[in-house]
């Protein structure tokens, strides 16, 4: 079963929906979305770095995003710089540095689309295993901390003053969201992987009372808009990462369509 | 004396250097089981830096400060927001940061009038029935230090008095230790142990008779406020009564007794 590309495709899809859907929602409760885009455009500059060194290239990216992420953390406690300055600009320098680096490296052909959009119909048994085993690692993680985390997301001087030590998990978060990011680059590639943490997040939002039933119905929403984007990309032929995306999109414009309509019919009734 | 460790928290010479100047600077003052402590003080006197120094949520720049080991404590910040994304109801709210069974917070909130706001999810709620939630929530976790940083803005007039005889009724209930922040200069309750009165440093302390007579008071507030606090003094009756099942017997008792002189009041406090 396995050695076909597309059930591959399909498998190593929805393990990334698996975790992009409850990171995605502590992304935009958090208000993280830019953070998460520049996390994952380093990522580039971590490819680069892997075939300059001949590692792994998820390994690579893995800990390039690492420790981006740890240098905004201390730049950002410096308050120099507004962070969205701060952000868009190690964001797009990273792309910058990862395309001269590879550019350096004229012995090495890339698939830069590949890596820019996703190549998720070139997955293989090894790459389906480091999804679904990073995938299920970030999960337990997170079922463990998610108390302390949500509390710190609703206020960290609460959780703080509680005993609950955000610092600590955020410090589990920010380790999480680079191991998410280089799992999930081989599905939508580092442009689109934002986008794949916070639109079925973002959809979900609309049907959930509760931040569990929210996590819960954005894995859902993602997995169908892997299944769609895949199913989509093979019916018309056009690339499979930005299908996905463009399926999630399609769910969230579905989502907010009830609270639009409510929204005429009290004002009608007035 | 303040370094007794019946106490919960204590700051001894405690400062903060931010930005280039002191926040707060020498700072002594300690929190027991028991006991109500108020802060009081202009805008920007450093009331919630120093609450949030007893809290461990600043880190001093001089001097000591002592945490009882695993203090159990809940705490009402100054503001709270919650947008859109975060789909949180009161219910789940009260148990943010430890577990509660249904029927504790049934309780909570029961005693901050919010048990129909259950439901409700949280950035739905008026600026009053939030702070009224945020009370309950800190009550809920039955803490051995509760810190409230400007427990009743939002919060109307009646709402204000019951919240003040809410958080004593819980000092009895729980024994539990009191910080209390209020910028409402008339609200000073009789049942604090000692007002503080911060201006970047302690200017005076002591019980609320002895700090509103202290001319340092005078001068950080002007007489005409030193002197809305003596009158507003038989507010602080109204409280004690309001609190508990004899309250709408009180709420009468209250108006009849408008007038009521404030030696008897002072029997209470």
């Amino acid at each position: 079963m396995l050695d076909d590309f597309f059930i591959r495709a399909l498998i190593g899809g929805i393990g990334t929906a698996l975790v992009t859907g409850p990171l995605g929602c502590f992304i935009i409760w958090r208000r993280l979305a830019y953070f998460g885009d520049t996390l994952s455009h380093s990522a580039l500059l971590g490819v680069a770095i892997a075939l300059l060194f001949e590692i792994n290239i998820t390994f690579a990216v893995f800990i390039t995003s690492l420790i981006v992420a740890f240098s905004l953390l201390l730049l950002q406690r410096g308050r120099n710089l507004p962070s969205d300055t701060l952000l868009g600009m190690l964001a797009h320098s990273a792309i910058a540095l990862g395309l001269v680096v590879l550019a350096f490296m004229t012995w090495v052909r890339v698939d830069l689309l590949g890596f820019l959009f996703g190549d998720i119909l070139s997955i293989t048994k090894t790459d389906i295993a480091v999804i679904w085993l990073g995938g299920l690692a970030v999960l337990v993680t997170l079922a463990r901390i998610w108390r302390p985390l949500f509390a710190a997301t609703v206020s960290a001087e609460i959780a703080k003053a509680e005993g609950l030590k955000p610092d600590y998990t955020n410090i589990i978060f920010m380790v999480m969201m680079a191991l998410v990011i280089a799992i999930s680059m081989k599905i939508v590639g580092v442009m689109l992987i934002t986008a794949l943490l916070i639109i079925p997040a973002a959809a979900a939002r609309s049907f959930s009372s509760s931040p569990e039933q929210m996590a819960l119905i954005a894995i859902i929403f993602g997995s169908i808009a892997v299944c769609f984007g895949l199913f989509g990309s093979l019916e018309f032929d056009t690339p499979a990462g930005p299908s996905i995306i463009v399926s999630t999109l399609l769910l969230f414009i579905v989502s907010i369509l009830p609270n639009l309509f409510s929204i005429r019919k009290k004002k009608n009734s007035i | 004396m303040l370094h007794g460790k019946d106490k919960l928290v204590t700051l001894d010479n405690a400062g903060v250097f931010r930005s280039g100047r002191w926040l707060v600077k020498g700072i002594t003052m300690s929190v027991g089981a028991g006991e109500i402590i108020t802060l009081i003080g202009p805008n920007g006197s450093g009331k919630s830096t120093t609450a949030m120094i007893a809290l461990g949520l600043l880190n001093i720049d001089e001097g000591t400060t002592y945490r009882k080991e695993n203090l159990r404590v809940g705490y009402v910040p100054q503001k709270l927001s919650i947008d859109w994304t975060l789909p949180l109801t009161v219910n789940r709210f009260i148990s943010l940061t430890k577990n509660i069974s249904n029927k504790d917070i049934d309780f909570a909130l029961s005693l901050t009038d919010t048990s129909h706001l259950q439901k409700k999810e949280l950035r739905t709620l008026s600026g009053g029935e939030l702070q009224r939630v945020l009370v309950a929530r800190a009550i809920a976790v039955s803490p051995e230090l509760l810190v409230l940083d400007e427990p009743v803005q939002g919060v109307d007039f009646n709402g204000e008095a019951k919240l003040y005889g809410l958080i004593e009724e819980t000092k009895k209930r729980l024994n539990c230790g009191i910080l209390l922040i209020s910028h409402d200069l008339h609200m000073v309750m009789s049942a604090t142990d000692q007002v503080i009165c911060l201006n970047g440093h302690i200017c005076c302390s002591g019980t609320p008779e002895v700090v509103t007579s202290s001319s340092e008071f005078k001068n950080l507030f002007g007489n005409k406020a030193a002197s809305t606090i003596a009158v507003y003094q038989h507010n602080h009756n109204h409280e004690h009564s309001l609190d508990g099942s004899i309250k709408s017997k009180a709420i009468n008792e209250d108006q009849r007794n408008h007038d009521l002189n404030h030696s008897k009041d002072k029997s209470h406090a």
